[in-house]
């Protein structure tokens, strides 16, 4: 007999058991644990994102500057797909049929329910044709979101672009979700969460084959899309574009504040690019032309180049030697063509000598502003050099020098105003005074500013002490009051009591006999100014210019940059002049007609370093 | 004594019913998964329910045919169609049509044949014919090793097409070896090594080795009771490793812990095995060579794991142990089979109202997850009946596996009963989690031409022997 014949009760036991196991196991999974359930019913939905327009932008003057226009991504449900002529979808979009295979079966491999879009933002013509016959593609779909659109092409630099959203930033904040766009540069960096709005969500039911059957349980857990908030602009448009037409032929930079409140009137980076270059189908390619242009018309020259302040900068270092004592208003110093000591020699122009201060200034004389120098770096009421240079520094940094002043545009440069600790690097502890560093006196050598912070000078000037911190955004939508730095006055550290005496002196450069800017003279309005000339090491100088206007209570301060200018007189002065005539007074002048003409028919070019410029 | 047969008294008409039952119960949830009512035509063979129709037919039509030849022929084909099996196996190498990415499919015009489906019938007819044999001891270590012999031909081949799913299938046969005498400590020994096995892909080989350790240190005690020898052995080791660990802080040796303890079991071994032979110490020669043998074992697991597997069966068998989230992958799957099963409920969302099913959520839910449309649909109480008819199937089957007179009969039922246990238990395991995901289909259920038909001539075969088993003492 079978002497193993018992073993069939193991065996059928094992079955037994695992029917039993699986049992349990079902009544667990089907009645017990109620989490399947919940998911099958998120597995019959399907959710759909509504995307959010843009916040609009405004000027001042709430004039419309950018808004949207509707753009269609194309994409492809895989459980909707049917056969379809595909021939003739290719046509109509114009791609090979090995890319439709490739996305489909992408879109059916990994997809599943998650949709990205087969072609982004359809030209309208593509979107036109194929809606016409969007019956025919069973299972392809039009998702719609906005793009920029720019009633005005200015402001390029200010207003930033809008790019898609990469890795990082996914990471970062879980709002965004691949193929989102956000703020990359300019206004719609900085106000990105603002202007962005909410996303909507849509609860679809979804039948047998994918296709939408009403809403999921009557719409409970959808939300509409928020539009983002909309924003007003400090900057006035038509001077904003005024200047960008003004600066058309050059390299350079124009900023323009309202003193007694910080806004920022204009921004001009020049070279510019039209904003609408960057939107839509062809931003890629825009962009990578853009990034490869030697003249790199992607950069924002006004908060973040960096030029020396030129003879602008005498004005400061006048200030802080009245605070420190060491010249009087009625100092007066001779100039023999220019400052000449030990080791050191500056050129100055021809002009009546001796000059007390306010003529210094209306004369940018170099020697005047050498001597001063020398007297508040060597000052013996300090016990070392480097104790009265850090005086001086701290005094240089009050006028929003040397950091960043806090614009609300990003990537602002802080300048350079070297530490002491600088020069005892460079010259060894001790072994430096004010000789060493003279160029300091007439804003050339090591320091360097950025033109948004030659104009909130000039405005610290016109406003007789303080600033307000530059801003672009006025006002946003729905939120009450601007972060407290736009409305707080940073005073300067000089008493303002000597600010006149600089005031007079920018008064009479414009409009005084010998003023080195006489071509900003107009007839009604006193701009008070100062020319200068940053020396550029790679060529011909650039001419710089500040000023603000009217005399008394200002309206407006600016700050013009034009490479390889040359002289601050030569397109500075002319150019911020005709903005001022153009803002306070809408309009130029006839006789005036013939500046902005030769502003607008020159081109300075950048000749080879051969003579020295002062 | 005459013996009169009369075929269809003699039939187990139980065993028929349940399998008609399953046969339809399968159409109806293949029908559910793939209607649709933009569908051009019901018997288009687009359709696959449509196809499936025309296998059943045709599995209706073979079972009649198997029935109508004499039972003795089976133990006669049994040799021949194994060869053929494999030469078909062989031949599937070569001129196989590769479908997602396994070459399993020779191609007859427009119908296409797995030999695979087929190989598994031919194997346990096969071996049925041998272990019946005058004088085979099956119970004999000869025995056990020409059966292995004549298991493990097609499960290689079909590891090159590769097709590990049907290929696992074979290990089904033990319990065929176990009920003609297989001796148990093999059957324990081999346990031990699946869970050597799984334990090796969980834990570091580091761990695995101080497990061992530890249990050829417990053997050696349980077997030489005494504690004296017992002490020696444990403080011999101890000092060694201490030593190891002391160079390491030095950094003498690698600082690798599995080589340090491994160095220090050497150096010990040779200690051990000098003091047994100078004390004449027993046991000892026996535990070392098993635990050197499980380290090998280790070794080769973690070779064939890393070198022999492929990259996706890999991240089953890590996924299933919980080594590694993969939730748009593998994971996927079982996730979207456990949310269709789960959303049944009770009493099942009814026949074609499954949403999950309808929506295809679930992948190859026709074939491998046709468990999924079940337990949606049907629920609770439609999966319990479905499992107690299983069940009752194969234990029906064990019953008249027990009833033959005939060896042949009897080892080739149980061959029916194991295979068929097994594809249950793996289809309906992964469909509910408990299992990696093995793509074997559901016997009877899973639409498909060749495993229908070959489950069909498998039970089948079994029935006809079956109803003559008073008639032949084969
Ligand atoms: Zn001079």
């Amino acid at each position: 007999m079978d002497q193993f014949a018992n073993r069939k009760i193991y065996v059928g036991i094992f079955i037994l058991l695992i029917g039993l196991i699986f049992t349990f196991r079902l009544l667990y999974l089907q009645v017990i644990d109620s989490t399947y359930k919940l998911s099958a019913e998120s597995n019959s939905r399907r959710l759909e994102i509504v995307y959010p327009a843009r916040g609009l932008i405004y000027d001042r003057n709430n004039l419309l500057i950018v808004h949207n226009q509707p753009s269609y991504d194309l994409k492809i449900s895989p459980f909707e797909l049917e056969a379809f002529d595909s021939t003739e979808l290719c046509e109509i979009l114009n791609v090979d049929i090995q890319t439709l295979r490739d996305a489909i079966y992408r879109v059916k491999k990994y997809e599943r329910e998650r949709r990205n879009p087969f072609i982004k933002q359809l030209s309208p013509e593509t979107f036109g044709k194929l809606k016409e016959k969007q019956y025919k593609f069973p299972g392809f779909y039009f998702s719609e979101r906005t793009l920029r659109k720019y009633n005005y092409e200015i402001a390029s630099h200010l207003l930033g672009y809008i790019g898609e959203v990469d890795s990082s930033i996914i990471k970062k904040d879980s709002y965004y979700e691949l193929g989102d766009y956000y703020g990359v540069s300019g206004v719609e960096s900085t106000y990105e969460n603002f202007l962005k709005g909410e996303k909507g969500r849509r609860y679809k039911l979804i039948d047998v084959r994918g296709k939408e059957q009403g809403t999921y349980r009557e719409g409970r857990y959808d939300s509409d899309a928020e539009m983002g908030k909309n924003i007003t602009l400090t900057i006035d448009a038509e001077l904003q574009q005024y200047a960008e037409k003004l600066m058309k032929n050059f390299e350079g930079s124009v900023v323009a504040i309202e003193p007694s409140t910080g806004e920022v009137l204009a921004l001009v980076s020049a070279p510019f690019y039209n904003p609408s270059l960057l939107v839509g189908r062809v931003r890629q390619e825009n962009y990578e032309a853009l990034k490869k242009d030697s003249l790199e018309p992607l950069f924002n020259n006004a908060t973040m180049a960096l030029y020396p302040p030129g003879s602008t900068f005498k004005t400061a270092n006048a200030l802080v030697a009245l605070q420190e004592g060491v010249i009087r208003p009625t100092s007066s110093f001779g100039c023999t063509l220019g400052y000449y000591a030990r080791g050191v020699s500056m050129k100055c122009h021809s002009h009546k000598q001796p000059l007390e201060l306010v003529e210094a200034i209306t004369n940018s004389c170099n020697a005047y502003f050498a001597h001063t120098y020398k007297r508040t770096i060597d000052n013996q009421n300090f016990e070392t050099t480097e104790d009265a240079y850090n005086a001086w520094r701290d005094m240089i940094l009050s006028f929003g020098f040397g950091e960043p002043l806090g614009i609300d545009l990003p990537s602002e440069k802080a300048g350079f105003i070297p530490k002491s600790s600088y020069y005892d690097r460079y010259y060894g502890k001790g072994y430096w005074k004010a000789h060493t560093i003279i160029s300091n006196a007439i804003g050339q050598g090591e320091i360097l500013t950025t033109p948004l912070q030659i104009a909130n000078f000039a405005a610290t000037i016109a406003n007789r002490g303080y600033y307000i911190t530059p801003h672009v955004v006025k006002d946003i939508e729905g939120v009450d009051t601007l972060s407290r730095e736009f409305m707080q006055k940073n005073w300067m550290k000089p008493d303002t009591s000597y600010i006149n005496y600089i005031i007079d002196g920018m008064d009479g450069a414009v409009n005084g006999e010998g003023g080195t800017a006489h071509i900003a003279h107009l007839k009604d309005i006193v701009i008070c100014g100062k020319t200068g000339t940053a020396q550029n090491p790679h060529g011909t100088d650039h001419s710089v210019f500040m000023a603000f206007a009217p005399k008394e209570n200002p309206r407006i301060a600016i700050s013009v940059y034009v490479e390889y200018g040359e002289w601050g007189a030569t397109y500075g002065a002319p150019i911020a002049s005709l903005l001022i005539e153009k803002y306070l007074t809408d309009t130029i002048a006839p006789n005036r007609k013939w500046v902005e003409t030769r502003m607008l028919n020159s081109k300075p070019t950048n000749k080879k370093e051969d003579e020295k410029k002062y | 004594m005459r013996r009169s047969i009369n075929i269809l008294t003699n039939t187990d008409w139980l065993s028929v019913f349940i399998y008609l039952v399953l046969i339809v119960f399968g159409w109806l949830n293949i029908y559910s998964v793939n209607f649709s009512e933009t569908d051009p035509s019901f018997f288009s063979l687009e359709n696959r329910y449509a196809m499936q129709i025309y296998f059943i037919i045709a599995s209706v039509i073979l079972a009649i045919i198997i029935f109508l030849i004499d039972s003795r022929f089976y133990s006669f084909i049994a040799y021949p169609l194994y060869v053929f099996s494999v030469l078909m196996l062989l031949a599937v190498m070569v001129i196989g049509k590769e479908v997602n990415g396994a070459k399993s499919w020779i191609m007859l015009g427009p119908i296409g044949i797995q030999p695979s489906e087929f190989a598994k019938l031919a194997t346990i007819l096969a071996l049925a014919r041998f272990l019946s044999g005058y004088n085979v001891k099956t119970n004999s270590p000869q025995t056990i090793l020409k059966s292995l012999g004549i298991i493990f031909f097609a499960p290689v081949l079909i590891m090159l097409q590769p097709d590990f799913g049907s290929t696992l299938v074979y290990s089904a046969i033990l319990i065929v070896l176990y009920r003609e005498g297989l001796p148990g400590w093999i059957l324990i020994l081999l346990l031990f090594m699946a869970g050597i096995f799984l334990g090796t892909l969980m834990v570091s080989k580091f761990i695995i080795l101080i497990i061992l350790i530890s249990a050829a240190a417990i053997a050696f005690f349980i077997l030489n009771k005494n504690l004296k020898n017992f002490l020696i052995v444990v403080l011999v080791l101890t000092v060694l490793v201490l030593i190891g660990v002391v160079l390491k802080y030095f950094e003498l040796i690698p600082k690798n812990n599995f080589l340090l303890l491994f160095g220090a079991l050497v150096l010990s071994t040779i200690f051990y095995l000098i003091r047994a032979i100078t004390a004449k110490i027993k046991h000892v020669f026996p535990v070392i060579l098993f635990l050197y043998l499980f380290i090998g074992f280790v070794y080769s697991v973690d070779f064939v794991f890393n070198n022999i597997l492929q990259k996706h069966q890999q991240e089953r068998v890590q996924i299933m142990l919980g080594l590694k989230s993969d939730p748009w992958g593998y994971e996927y799957n079982v996730n979207q089979s456990k949310i269709a099963i789960g959303s049944g409920g009770f009493l099942g969302r009814g026949f074609l109202n499954g949403p999950q099913t309808k929506l295809k959520y679930v992948p190859e839910q026709s074939t491998d997850f046709i468990f999924c449309t079940v337990g949606e649909e049907w629920g609770f109480l439609g999966s319990f009946g479905f499992i107690v008819l299983y069940i009752g199937l194969l234990i029906r089957l064990i019953y008249l596996a027990e009833r033959q007179r005939s060896k042949f009969s009897r080892i080739y039922g149980y061959g029916v009963v194991s295979i068929l246990f097994f594809h249950f238990a793996v289809n309906v395991g992964m469909a509910i989690a408990l299992f990696p995901v093995i793509g074997i289909p559901l016997p009877f259920m899973s639409y498909g031409g060749s495993s229908l038909m070959a489950f069909t001539a498998m039970i089948f075969i079994f029935l006809r022997l079956d109803s003559t088993r008073k008639a032949y003492l084969i």
